[in-house]
C-alpha cells in the first residue's frame, strides 16, 4: 500500500509572513539622509605658510557670534548673500577690485575663463550652526546658479539634469566649488 | 427549460487563499530590502537646520553618523553634546570612532566612507569646528551637514 503523504497545511504560512512584514514595516525607515555634501582640506603641515593670494581674488565672509554678516569688510546680510557671491565669482563687469579670469582649455567646453576667485568663510566659536548653515546653503546656491547658466548657454540643460558624466566634471571644472574655511580661531571665546 | 435551473440555489465558492501568501510575501521582500535598521537611538535631540541646495547621500551603507546636540533627558544636563553609536563621546573619541567605522567596511570603500553630521541648529560652531578639525586629522575628509529640505513662502 502507498503511503500517502500528508499534505502540508499551509494556513499558518500566512500568519508567520505577516507576522515578518509587520516586523520590517515597524523598523524600516524609508528617510534618506539629505544634506550639503562638502570636503575637508587635509590637515595644515607644522611649517607650512599659505599659498599667497591676490587680495581681489577673495571674497571674505564673516560671521560673528551674534550671527551678523560682514562680507569683504562691510556688514551685509544673508538675503543678499547669494547675489553678491554670484557677482564676484561671474566678474559679468570685468571690474578690478573682482576676481581675475584666466582662459583654460576645458575639454567638451573649449576655452572658458576661469575665476580665479575664492570665498574665504570664517566664523567665530559663538556662531549658531543654523547661521553656517544657511550661509553655506546660499554660497552653494550661488555656485550652483553659475554652473545652471553656463551649463545651459553650452548645453541647453541645467547643470542637474545634465547624464553624462563628462559634460557635468567639465562644468565643475569651469566653476569649481570654491569655499575656503578659515582655519578656527578663539575669538571672544564661546 | 426545467432542465438548466439548478437545484438548490447558488453556492458562493470560497475564495481561494493560497495566493494570499505569495502577495504577503511579496510585501516582506519589498521592505526586506527597503528597510534600514535604525542605527542608534538618539541621546541627543537634533533639529536639523532648513537649506535649499541638498544633496541625497548615495550609499547609506558607507555613511557614519555623528550627532551633536541637546541630551534629551535633563540628568546629562543642557550643555551641547556629542553622540557616537549609543552613548556620549567627548572630542577625543572621535578618531577612534572613525578608525572603528573604517575597519568595519571593506578595504575598497573605505575611502568613500562619509561622516554625516547631524547636528542641532541651536549648537555653536566652535563644536563643530572642533569636530571638523578631529575628522581632517585622520583623514575622513568627505563629511556631509546633515539638514531639511527648505519649504519655500513662495511655493506655499
Amino acid at each position: 500500500m502507498a503511503r500517502q503523504t500528508a499534505e502540508i497545511n499551509s494556513g499558518s504560512m500566512s500568519d508567520i509572513s505577516f507576522l515578518l512584514l509587520t516586523f520590517f514595516l515597524l523598523t524600516s525607515s524609508i528617510d534618506t539622509d539629505n544634506g550639503i555634501l562638502r570636503k575637508l582640506p587635509p590637515p595644515l603641515e607644522k611649517d607650512q605658510t599659505p599659498p599667497e593670494i591676490n587680495k581681489r581674488n577673495i571674497f571674505t565672509v564673516m560671521v560673528n557670534k551674534y550671527d551678523q554678516l560682514l562680507v569683504n569688510g562691510r556688514p551685509s546680510d544673508v538675503r543678499t548673500l547669494k547675489a553678491d557671491a554670484m557677482e564676484f565669482l561671474a566678474n559679468p563687469s570685468n571690474r578690478v577690485d573682482y576676481p581675475e579670469k584666466k582662459p583654460v582649455n576645458i575639454p567638451e567646453l573649449g576655452t572658458v575663463s576661469v575665476s580665479k576667485g575664492v570665498i574665504s568663510l570664517k566664523n567665530d566659536r559663538g556662531t549658531s550652526y543654523e547661521m553656517y548653515i544657511q550661509v553655506q546653503d546660499q554660497l552653494t546656491a550661488a555656485i550652483n546658479e553659475l554652473r545652471d547658466q553656463l551649463s545651459k548657454e553650452k548645453f541647453g540643460q541645467a547643470f542637474s539634469k545634465l547624464t553624462d558624466p563628462k559634460k557635468a566634471e567639465a562644468i565643475s571644472t569651469a566653476i569649481p566649488v570654491a569655499i575656503s574655511e578659515a582655519e578656527p580661531e578663539n575669538i571672544g571665546g564661546k | 427549460m426545467a432542465r438548466f435551473t439548478k437545484e438548490g440555489g447558488h453556492k458562493v465558492p470560497g475564495i481561494n487563499t493560497g495566493s494570499m501568501s505569495d502577495i504577503v510575501f511579496m510585501f516582506l521582500f519589498f521592505f526586506m530590502v527597503i528597510t534600514t535598521m535604525r542605527e542608534s537611538t538618539l541621546l541627543v535631540s537634533i533639529k536639523s537646520p532648513q537649506a535649499t541646495q541638498i544633496q541625497k547621500l548615495e550609499k547609506k551603507s558607507l555613511v557614519s553618523y555623528i550627532y551633536v546636540g541637546a541630551p534629551i533627558r535633563a540628568q546629562y544636563g543642557t550643555e551641547s553634546r556629542i553622540q557616537l553609536n549609543d552613548h556620549f563621546a567627548s572630542i577625543a573619541d572621535i578618531q577612534e570612532f572613525v578608525n572603528q567605522e573604517r575597519e568595519a567596511r571593506d578595504e575598497v570603500d573605505r575611502k568613500m566612507l562619509t561622516t554625516s553630521l547631524k547636528v542641532d541648529e541651536t549648537v555653536r560652531m566652535g563644536l563643530v569646528n572642533d569636530i571638523k578639525q578631529e575628522l581632517r586629522e585622520c583623514g575622513a575628509f568627505k563629511i556631509n551637514y546633515s539638514t531639511r529640505k527648505k519649504v519655500s513662502k513662495a511655493s506655499l
